[in-house]
């Protein structure tokens, strides 16, 4: 973890309610796919945790959708405003375990941490294949980034505005080799049940910290009590329990 | 440069900031960002006769200055703490630490101070009688002068370290409840523990936390902590630690003037987890700023306007 000053260099709407923001600072504390930073925001006592969409050596984008007070506030940001940002928070994804045909599954704004992974899977040589769902055709984003760097996209939509007419599990190939997923709980669950290998889950929880200190975020797993922030978010498939 | 030390209940510490409980966790997230001997000492997350997973998620809410938390005391009871928690903070931090210990009954007090009288790497007990009694009711052993009596004194009567009880501010009259304290013998008194909040959530008619109410603290209760050390700093005469929306060193000068001894930072870490290392870093230059020489000299030195 690192806590640094970044500017913004682009923070560009991506649909009605979704952007893309691109910060320059020390980006050197994330170190995996999956991982999470949090943005201190004027006004707003607790920091916003916001997945990490892509990194390049002096640069994090994240995507992120407007839901309430500070993503509203974090949205009318400009190129050359600064942020207070905590990086490198969050265990990430595991690429080593993923064979050569993972499945990458998004549902909503689920979707943005699978972009480095598919990005640092290729690097390794392996060939992924992203099944992302959005509620309807005018939410989709991200789709070309992935179809640029050589991915294999299906896009569901929740009422058949655009590809396969459903959920993501309505629209999974038969052949895969490993899967990593990220979205809504009920998309999460899902997923759990429907795919037949073993997989690296990522979950959401309200944070204090993000960083390990509260046990604002804790939940209960297979193997003992973990930190969402810290131990997760990614849990492997066996170590899921879903009762609260 | 003036002087930070104090002596809070006959252990000298290198100056009074100290990181409350539950938000430091046992040190280790923070020693990965400063170097935390740079401390006067910290409280441990709060430990229990027995492992706790603590309140159902979500547990976290935001407010306008501040925050609420129902972590329910999540930990893994006195046992593990012990055996593995305390070694591993030998590792980071070489001083002496504050345990900080909740119960359910008269008797997990008790049990789970005589446990940690007996390592030496604990300084201090921090009790923190804010928790539901089982056996009353599930009223908190702090919001009345018998049970806060009962508490001190079977946690006296276990341990030679000092005896610090920590008040929670739900009450009505907490003067009353901290000279019954220090009545039982307790060595000190710290203040303030979260003050009951709520927060819904408009769209879904819904309690934000799962447990519905929680614990509310950070910079909206400053002036409400500030009052209480004040009051509570002139009616006992043991030391005071004072805690509740500290954030900066001009908020630690506050504190003191107002009576206490040290003190305490707790969701401002959350936050800014370099803030009590800040702190400390900024504190000479403030007491430059108000022509203080030695803090220690400051403690209750505020000079209230005759009533008239
Ligand atoms: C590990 C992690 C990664 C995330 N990645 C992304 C991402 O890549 N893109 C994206 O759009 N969103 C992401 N989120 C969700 C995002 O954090 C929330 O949408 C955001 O905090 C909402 O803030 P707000 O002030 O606009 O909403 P408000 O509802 O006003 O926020 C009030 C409080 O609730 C918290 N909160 C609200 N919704 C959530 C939520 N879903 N999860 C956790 N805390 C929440 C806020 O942080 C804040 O403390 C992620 C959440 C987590 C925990
Ligand atoms: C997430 C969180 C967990 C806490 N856990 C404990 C605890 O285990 N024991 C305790 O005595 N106080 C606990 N507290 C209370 C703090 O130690 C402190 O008394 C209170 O938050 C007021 O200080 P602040 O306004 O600086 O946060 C907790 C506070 C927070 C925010
Ligand atoms: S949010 Fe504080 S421990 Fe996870």
């Amino acid at each position: 973890m690192k806590q640094g000053i970044f500017r913004i260099t682009e923070n560009t709407p991506l649909t009605k309610n979704v952007f893309r923001l691109t910060l320059e600072g020390d980006v050197s504390a994330i170190t995996a796919p999956g991982q999470f930073i949090n943005i201190q925001l004027d006004g707003l006592f607790l920091r916003r945790p916001i997945s990490v969409y892509d990194i390049s050596p002096r640069t994090v984008t994240v995507i992120y959708k407007v839901v309430g007070r500070g993503t509203e506030q974090l949205s009318r940001m400009i190129a050359g405003d600064t942020l207070d940002v905590l990086t490198g928070l969050g265990n990430g994804y595991d690429t080593s375990v993923s064979g050569q045909r993972p499945l990458l599954i998004g549902g909503g704004v689920g979707v943005p941490p699978l972009y480095y992974l598919a990005r640092c899977l290729i690097a390794e040589g392996k060939h992924p294949t992203v099944v992302m769902g959005f509620n309807t055709k005018d939410e989709i984003f991200a789709v070309d980034d992935f179809r640029a760097i050589g991915a294999d996209v299906t896009v569901a939509t929740a009422d058949g505005s655009f590809g396969v007419r459903g959920f993501v599990t309505d629209a999974l190939p038969s052949d895969y080799s490993y899967v990593y997923t990220c979205g809504p709980e009920p998309m999460l669950q899902a997923v759990y049940r429907t795919i037949s290998t073993s997989g690296q889950f990522s979950f959401e929880e309200r944070m204090g910290c993000g960083f390990g200190a509260c046990m604002g975020c804790s939940c209960k797993t297979v193997t003992g009590y973990k930190r969402i922030c810290k131990d997760g978010p990614v849990l492997r498939k066996e170590e899921i329990l879903w009762e609260k | 440069m003036g002087e930070m030390n104090v002596s809070l209940c006959g252990i000298e510490l290198k100056n009074p900031v100290i990181p409350a409980s539950g938000t430091f966790g046992y040190g280790y997230e923070f020693a990965e960002l400063y170097d935390i001997n740079c401390l006067g000492t910290f409280s441990c997350k709060g430990t229990t006769r027995e492992p706790r997973f603590g309140n159902p998620t979500p547990r976290i809410a935001e407010c306008t200055a501040g925050m609420i938390n129902a972590v329910g005391l999540q930990n893994p009871g006195v046992d593990r703490v012990i055996a593995e928690e305390l070694p591993k903070l030998k590792n980071c931090f070489s001083g002496l630490v504050m345990a900080n210990v909740s119960g359910f009954s008269v008797e997990d007090y008790a049990y789970t101070c005589e446990r940690l009288d007996r390592e030496e790497q604990v300084g201090w007990l921090e009790v923190n009688v804010s928790c539901p009694n089982v056996h009353g009711g599930g009223m908190s052993f702090g919001t009345d002068p018998a049970s806060a009596t009962a508490v001190t004194a079977a946690v006296k009567a276990k341990t030679k370290k000092p005896v610090i009880i920590k008040l929670s501010p739900n009450v009505t009259d907490i003067v009353s409840i901290a000279k019954a304290c220090e009545a039982a013998g307790a060595d000190g008194i710290s203040l303030i523990n979260t003050v009951l909040g709520m927060r819904i959530d408009i769209r879904r008619r819904r309690p934000v936390i799962a447990n519905n109410m929680g614990g509310f603290s950070g910079p909206a209760i400053f002036p409400l902590a500030l009052r209480m050390v004040y009051q509570v700093a002139h009616a006992v005469s043991i030391p005071v630690i004072g805690m509740g929306g500290v954030t900066c060193a001009d908020d630690v000068i506050e504190m003191m003037l107002a009576g206490a001894t040290a003190v305490e930072v707790g969701a401002a870490n959350l936050v800014n987890p370099y803030t009590c290392r800040d702190i400390v870093r900024d504190l000479p230059a403030a007491m430059a700023k108000y022509g203080i020489t030695s803090l220690s000299e400051i403690i209750g030195g505020v000079k209230s306007w005759e009533k008239t």
